[in-house]
């Protein structure tokens, strides 16, 4: 590896001096997206580039952007960013977690170009992390779950089991379970991000559980358009708004919202005040947002809920927040404890109530 | 009214020109689709054929890329060709590839932090054996059961991507990497690592695996008895029987070759350029090296050639992609014209055309 | 195992619509090998059916319009697979998986402008009082109008390729070629009409996840279908009700393992993943071994380039 850091370090001394010569005044700055899927997979990668959309329209000539779609972790992600690099990008996006290590090695190579990787944990000194807390979302619309399922039984669609999935599904549980102590999660895990048919097909086995509220981790329509079948089945937005599903089954959305995020930190770049920080916002900084909310919610439900936004929006309400018990019963957090980052960024256990396992 | 006679012996001027040929069709054709997308025809197509090769700006970086990029497809493309020669169908090399990387580095993790020469040959040993392994499965359900190799094959291609997921998430999840999927990076382990041999050149050890597969495969068909028998297996399978091949064997040798090199590309890759097992650590590579065996023409040095043209289109395209703004369907579109045309043009190099009337194919 | 949580009537209707999409494209591609054609070009014909159906049905406000132009386009897309093997007798593995490539990247173009958009609904087939009968009603009369043409489709191929003239001629050209041809048989028109056929099955797989299933058009959205749907030919051992049976087996076993996760049931959910592909690779040992070559049933010029000398 020391031979490795050597050579690798000298060519990339050599390499980046010759190819990113510093931004001359009235140059646009090039700002690079690698995105992990199609621009229209109206999921996680649409969002992003809904994002870059906005920096565009925001700063006009001053910047240029530019993307690549598709772009498959591991080797050729490195790839793709040492091309951005030497075509002369100041600020590159890697929007998916996989990026990381390849972020982290081509930043070593090109220490003036900034990079901002999403989802991850590690940083250095011309690389942030940035992530949003969905399990904002999650809590308003578990929230709504609770208040609305006759069956008591609310079916939830589970991509991966990783941190940020686990932490989506406790949160919605622990606010269903706080206005309605009968209800009981069901998770399915589809091992995907995104195959239309099996979310689909998750969905039904979960209405055929008995399931009238489903939730997704996943970024395909298919469950919505799967529960308006069913007719008298409710469900949520993810990542989008899914607004073709509203009024119903589509009753509310967690929408990813990093159009803010990206503008302020373009803008950073551009006068010279970035600095390498670990971002995680939430609905207070406008990263999380929450669908509009379909009149087929009762009136009360929608203004507990909204109600719910307001405070977390002032940072009164933290959805993790004791007493709190683990899945066996061993004590978690403390009455009026709040949940530690550390904590929440690596859970990887249910809490109290959640039946089933983790796979692993 | 045109028609084909077939020649006596491939044309050799054609083999030579046919290729040209074909990328110059797939120029025309391509330029048109990206005029219709509103790009520059002439930039996009200097960007993906000229710029990895020869723009200043991007060759010193990109020219090496090609290497890595072309050896694992090289490298499973090469044991393929043995099979498909053979009329032995190996679709899965996706799925040994992938076996072959849970194993070579199953083998470095569970060694951690050790230090030792002797890691990264065991590793190899591992992948190489992992592959084999997972390929033995259609071939003795083959054997022995007469079980359709093709379907068994693809079936494990998705046994593997799950058992690939399984590891990310569970069994070799980094302990240090705060829960998230994915195993430790070999990269950051001495021991385990497949480095650059040399530095800017993409040179590591599993392009050397895949030259030395070239070589060994010109070998094996040219000059050994097991070449000649896959060769006569696939254009004369009853003459085969005859000269005394036994057709069991001939499926264990070619899904045993084909996997164990498809097990060690999986092996080279993780524990060089990709760094680690991760839930999508596998990009398809053992499904595009069946297209590089064809368009190589099964043979070894047509597979070189081929694989290298495929790389080239892979980074080229990704240029086009950030540098034009081109959708990346725009250059899958692309890449399925070149290769419709290298098959299309190939006719030429074994097909005489004639006009006029005669014995008209009825 | 507590298995009481799932009842066996909704989980035949559920498997018969998951299967659908599979058992519509590997009907098509039966007959395609029967003919002696190798197409894997099965995904990139689904999709491009689907984006192709999704595109008819947005701009008629027809779903019924839709699936012909499915179909046609992807027959269309096919007879590129066609023209390449037919009549400059390229190589068919390769031919085919250049199609699925290009059709993945022209699908994605051609459907850019239809992201996000809805397509018309298509509207329920209403049988009646026979909906209402316990248990059959469900899962025999409770489906969309395109379950049941792919359960006809089934039964028309089988009559086809087993009750008409035409459709042993078809197996003939498949069986031997030169054979076929020397009886005066014209081999290249009688497949391409096969891979037209296969074509559109394909296309109409798509459209059903596009305007049934999902239904939405994205990218990449059958994610892998196609090739299920070619293993499944070869399960079926080229036999149409053996396909029906392979896809329903395929489907069943996915809805399934999905209904015992939902039921609580506790396997490692890695192993119920899985399940599908071993569960298919495990019945086709059991039905393929003991058996002679001849059960083996594929069409002896499967794949094989066919050039009139004469």
């Amino acid at each position: 590896m020391k031979r490795r850091t050597v050579l690798g370090g000298m060519a990339a001394a050599a390499a980046g001096t010759l190819a990113t010569p510093l931004r001359a005044a009235g140059d646009p700055l090039k700002v690079g997206f690698v995105y992990v899927g199609p621009i229209g997979d109206l999921g996680w990668t649409h969002e992003h580039d809904q994002g870059r959309l906005a920096v565009e329209a925001h700063y006009g000539d001053k910047v240029e952007t530019f993307y690549q779609e598709n772009v498959p972790e591991g080797a050729d992600a490195e790839r793709v960013l040492t091309q951005m690099c030497l075509s002369g990008a100041g600020l590159i996006f890697t929007t998916s977690f996989g990026y990381m290590d390849a972020t982290l090695n081509v930043a070593r190579k090109f220490p003036n170009v900034k990079f901002e990787h999403a989802t991850g944990y590690k940083t250095a000194p011309n690389v942030a992390t940035y992530s949003a807390r969905f399990y904002e979302g999650r809590a308003v619309i578990g929230t709504i779950a609770g208040r609305m399922t006759k069956t008591n039984k609310v079916g939830y669609i589970a991509s991966y089991p990783i941190p940020e999935v686990i932490r989506g599904i406790n949160s919605a549980y622990i606010h269903a379970r706080k206005v309605n102590p009968d209800v009981e999660f069901v998770v399915v895990w589809v091992y995907t991000w995104f195959d239309p048919a099996k979310e689909g097909d998750a969905a039904q086995a979960l209405i055929d559980q008995g399931c009238d509220v489903v939730m997704q981790h996943t970024d395909s329509t298919a469950p919505q358009a799967v529960a308006k079948e069913a007719g008298n089945v409710m469900t949520f937005g993810q990542a989008s708004d899914m607004s073709a599903y509203a009024p119903w089954p589509r009753v509310t959305s967690i929408i990813d919202n990093w159009a803010p995020y990206y503008i302020r930190r373009v803008g950073e770049v551009m006068d010279g005040t970035w600095q390498p920080a670990q971002t995680w916002e939430g609905i207070a900084e406008g990263m999380v947002k929450i669908g509009p909310m379909s009149e087929r919610l009762p009136a009360e439900v929608r203004a507990e809920a909204e109600a719910l936004i307001e405070a977390m929006r002032k940072k009164e309400y933290h959805p993790f927040t004791g007493p709190l018990n683990k899945q066996d019963g061993s004590p978690w957090l403390a009455e009026g404890e709040v949940a530690d980052d550390g904590t929440l960024l690596g859970m990887n256990f249910y809490v109290e109530g959640l039946k089933g396992s983790i796979p692993s | 009214m045109i028609r084909l006679e077939r020649r006596p012996e491939p044309s050799r001027a054609w083999t030579a020109a046919t290729p040209i040929l074909a990328v110059a069709l797939t120029m025309l054709a391509g330029g048109a689709l990206f005029a219709a997308l509103g790009k520059d025809p002439v930039a996009a197509i200097r960007t993906i054929f000229w710029d990895p090769l020869f723009n200043e700006q991007f060759a010193a970086y990109s020219r090496p890329q090609l290497l890595v990029k072309a050896g694992p497809l090289i490298l499973i493309a090469i044991g393929l060709s043995l099979g498909f020669r053979a009329g032995v169908w190996n679709i899965g090399a996706e799925g040994q590839y992938i076996i072959g990387a849970i194993c070579g580095a199953g083998v470095a993790l569970a060694l951690y932090p050790a230090e030792s020469a002797l890691i990264f040959p065991a590793m190899v040993l591992a992948g190489a054996l992992g592959g084999f392994l997972w390929a033995m499965i259609p071939a003795i359900l083959k054997t022995r059961f007469n079980t359709n190799e093709i379907l068994v094959s693809l079936l494990l291609v998705y046994v593997a991507e799950q058992l690939l997921a399984s590891m990310a998430l569970g069994a070799m999840r980094n302990p240090e990497g705060g829960g998230f999927p994915g195993s430790r990076n070999l990269q950051q382990y001495p021991s385990a690592h497949n480095p650059e041999l040399l530095a800017n050149t993409g040179m590591h050890w599993g392009v050397v695996a895949a030259f030395l597969a070239v070589i060994g495969a010109y070998v094996l068909l040219n000059r050994h008895i097991t070449g000649f028998h896959i060769r006569l297996a696939g254009e004369a399978p009853k003459a085969a029987r005859f000269a005394g091949v036994r057709p069991n064997a001939l499926v264990v040798f070619c899904f045993g070759v084909s996997g164990a090199l498809a097990g060690l590309a999986g092996l080279f890759e993780v524990s060089g350029p990709s760094g680690q097992i991760s839930i999508d650590f596998n990009v398809g590579y053992g499904f595009t090296a069946i297209i590089v065996a064809f368009l190589g023409r099964l043979h070894p040095l047509g597979i070189l050639l081929a694989g290298l043209l495929m790389a080239l289109t892979y980074i080229g395209g990704e240029l086009a992609q950030f540098m034009l703004g081109l959708p990346a369907a725009a250059i899958q579109a692309f890449q399925g014209m070149l290769l419709f045309f290298l098959l299309a043009v190939d006719v030429l190099t074994n097909y005489r055309v004639r006009l006029g009337r005669g014995e008209v194919a009825r | 195992m507590n298995l009481s949580g799932i009842s066996p009537e909704v989980l035949i209707a559920a498997l018969m619509v998951a299967s659908t999409p599979i058992l519509l494209a590997a009907i098509g591609e039966l007959v395609v090998e029967k003919a002696g054609v190798l197409n894997l070009g099965v995904e990139g014909m689904m999709i491009f059916g689907a984006i192709c159906g999704f595109a008819v049905a947005v701009e008629t406000g027809s779903p019924a319009l839709g699936f012909l132009g499915a179909a046609a386009g992807a027959a269309a897309l096919s007879m590129l697979f066609g023209v390449l093997t037919q009549f400059l007798l390229s190589n068919q593995v390769a031919t085919g998986l250049a199609l699925t490539l290009f059709g993945l990247g022209l699908s994605a173009l051609v459907g850019q402008g239809y992201v996000g958009v809805t397509p018309p609904a298509m509207a329920k087939l209403d049988l009646g009082p026979l909906g209402d009968i316990p248990f059959f009603g469900r899962v025999l009369f409770g489906h969309d109008a395109m379950v049941y043409l792919s359960l006809a489709l089934v039964a028309a191929v089988w009559m086809f390729l087993n009750r008409s003239r035409a459709g042993l001629i078809l197996r003939a050209v498949g069986e031997s070629h030169d054979a076929a041809h020397a009886l005066g048989y014209r081999v290249v028109a009688i497949r391409l009409g096969a891979i037209a056929f296969g074509g559109a099955c394909a296309g109409l797989g798509g459209a059903y996840l596009s305007l049934i299933r999902v239904p939405q058009w994205t990218e990449g959205m059958t994610a892998g279908a196609g090739w299920i749907a070619l293993a499944i030919v070869v399960f079926a051992s080229w036999r149409p009700w053996r396909v029906l049976l392979g896809a329903y087996l395929f489907g069943g076993v996915t809805v399934l393992q999905l209904n015992l996760q939902a039921a609580g049931l506790a396997v490692p959910v890695e192993y119920l993943s899985m399940s599908p592909y071993v569960v298919t690779i495990l019945v086709l040992v059991v039905m393929s071994s003991g058996r002679g070559r001849a059960a083996l049933n594929a069409p002896a010029s499967l794949g094989r380039v066919f050039h009139a000398t004469t």
